[in-house]
């Protein structure tokens, strides 16, 4: 129990008829950073949004510490889980999106407040000077005041960074965080989770095709396609030894696109 | 024409009557929408069932027959209320209902994704409502919720069946004791007009102020 925080085990998830994960099995040690890697509808994104309740699961277990995700015991039974159950399971994992899906009628302090003060009951003056904190530590904290529509992708993807951390999670989702960036903006919110990833003890998961950065970030990476695992190991070996054709022909295809590894 | 200047006393007292319609009446339809627009989209099917029912039976009869239901049926059966009453609830509630859908429909075009991000953030949905999604809806609403108030000013005017001396009623009167028509029915149009105009000046201020910001020109 004590050496994995995620623990998966032959999960399956469909989309009508369409199989998106199938009988899928890993686990994840605390503060593992994990890379999931592979072509677009192979199961990665789905995988996140599944450890985030924002899917449910066809068949299988999901473990968070231990305790089953979507399901609970009442009189000794195993039955779904309700909202109570799903809000405490919540606590321990937050999540970054593509899309940073910031409020956008809130300005940036108020953005990462809000949860916090409704979560957790932290007062206003605690919640802020929280988010100060979080602010400075992603470059942000002149923009405190600032609107969402103000700020440019790398910006409000940072700020999304510091909403998420506000209610420090034991495990932090990223969802391809810099897929909708322009190219020069993509290195600033890398940074800022290369400093997360080696300041931290947050057990990380993200779903990337920026195959250097995973490489140089990762302890482990998981090379998926059409919902299972086809290769899986250290980034120094799946990246550069690929056993497997399939990761091969993929990381050739990367390559040839301009990406370095 | 100049004894028709005399009658002026009695416009105004009309005027004052549709004025207090409308307030009250919106004053009633606001909490109406909100309730049953809601409602609509309530994780219980009883609650869904009575939305849907109130919004379809004030949508789909008369407000004319709601207002004689409202002043002569309800006393049947044991609620008398004054004219001013009646006038208020059927118009109060006939309008909440197409509010109601304005509510519903603003709520619904909120994305995706500012769901999938109060769950992130763990919020109840109770708490994504409140704070993420109805402030972003309310913008939403606000110009189709000037349209009904200005629908629920003008529909003030069936209310002279019910013995309620409005602006359209005490125009009819003006204009049989005086003998002059274009006169008192200029006047009634142009108190109905600047009162629309009053509407949708004090809805365009709030509909500035509440985007602002949003577009990342202004603060």
């Amino acid at each position: 129990m004590t050496d994995t925080i995620i623990d998966i085990d032959c999960v399956t998830k469909r989309y009508g008829s369409h199989t998106v994960l199938k009988d899928l099995c890993f686990s994840v040690r605390p503060g593992e950073k994990l890379a999931l890697i592979g072509p677009s509808g192979s199961g990665k994104t789905t995988i996140l949004r599944t450890l985030m309740t924002l899917e449910t699961i066809e068949g299988g277990t999901i473990r968070i510490d231990g305790e089953n995700l979507f399901q609970m015991e009442r009189n000794g039974r195993l039955v779904p889980a309700d909202e109570a159950h799903l809000h405490r399971m919540r606590t321990k994992i937050g999540m970054v999106f593509q899309l940073f899906n910031l409020f956008p009628h809130k300005c940036v302090l108020d953005n990462i407040t809000l949860a916090p003060m409704l979560t957790k009951g932290v007062k206003k003056a605690d919640a802020e000077r929280r988010a100060m904190e979080l602010l400075d530590l992603v470059g942000l904290a002149d923009k405190a005041r600032a609107m969402p529509a103000q700020l440019s992708g790398g910006q409000k993807q940072r700020v999304a960074i510091a909403r998420a951390l506000a209610l420090q999670p034991r495990i932090m989702l990223f969802d391809e965080v810099t897929s909708a960036l322009d190219p020069e903006l993509v290195e600033e919110v890398l940074s800022v989770m290369r400093m997360l990833g080696s300041t931290t003890d947050m057990t990380m998961l993200l779903v990337t095709h920026e195959m250097s950065f995973a490489h140089d970030f990762a302890d482990r990476v998981l090379f998926f396609d059409r919902g299972r695992i086809v290769e899986e190991g250290p980034p120094d070996v799946l990246f550069t030894n690929p056993s497997h054709e399939r990761t091969q022909t993929f990381l050739k295809k990367i390559i040839a696109a301009g990406q370095r590894i | 024409m100049a004894d028709w200047a005399g009658y002026m006393g009695l416009m105004l007292d009309g005027a004052l009557v549709t004025a207090k319609l409308t307030v009250l009446g919106c004053a009633l339809a606001l909490p109406a929408a909100f309730l049953a627009g809601l409602g609509r989209l309530s994780r219980f099917s009883a609650v869904r069932a009575l939305s849907v029912a109130y919004i379809e039976f004030f949508r789909g009869t008369s407000i004319f027959v709601q207002l004689f239901w409202a002043y002569f049926v309800l006393p049947l059966m044991g609620v008398t209320l004054t004219p001013l009453q009646a006038g208020v609830l059927a118009l109060g509630l006939n309008v909440g209902a197409y509010g109601a859908e304005v509510v519903r429909s603003a709520v619904q075009s909120i994305g995706r994704e500012q769901h999938e991000a109060c769950v992130a953030l763990n919020l109840t949905r109770w708490q994504s409502l409140r704070h993420v999604l109805l402030p972003q809806a309310a913008v939403v609403m606000v110009p189709t919720f000037c349209n009904n108030a200005i629908e629920l000013l003008k529909a003030t005017s069936v209310v002279s069946l019910i013995s309620l001396s409005d602006l359209t009623f005490q125009a009819q009167v003006v204009r049989s004791q005086t003998g002059s028509t274009a006169m008192p029915f200029l006047t009634v149009l142009v108190i109905y007009f600047a009162y629309a105009s009053l509407i949708s000046f004090g809805m365009k201020t709030l509909e500035r102020r509440m985007t602002r910001g949003l577009d990342g020109l202004r603060t």
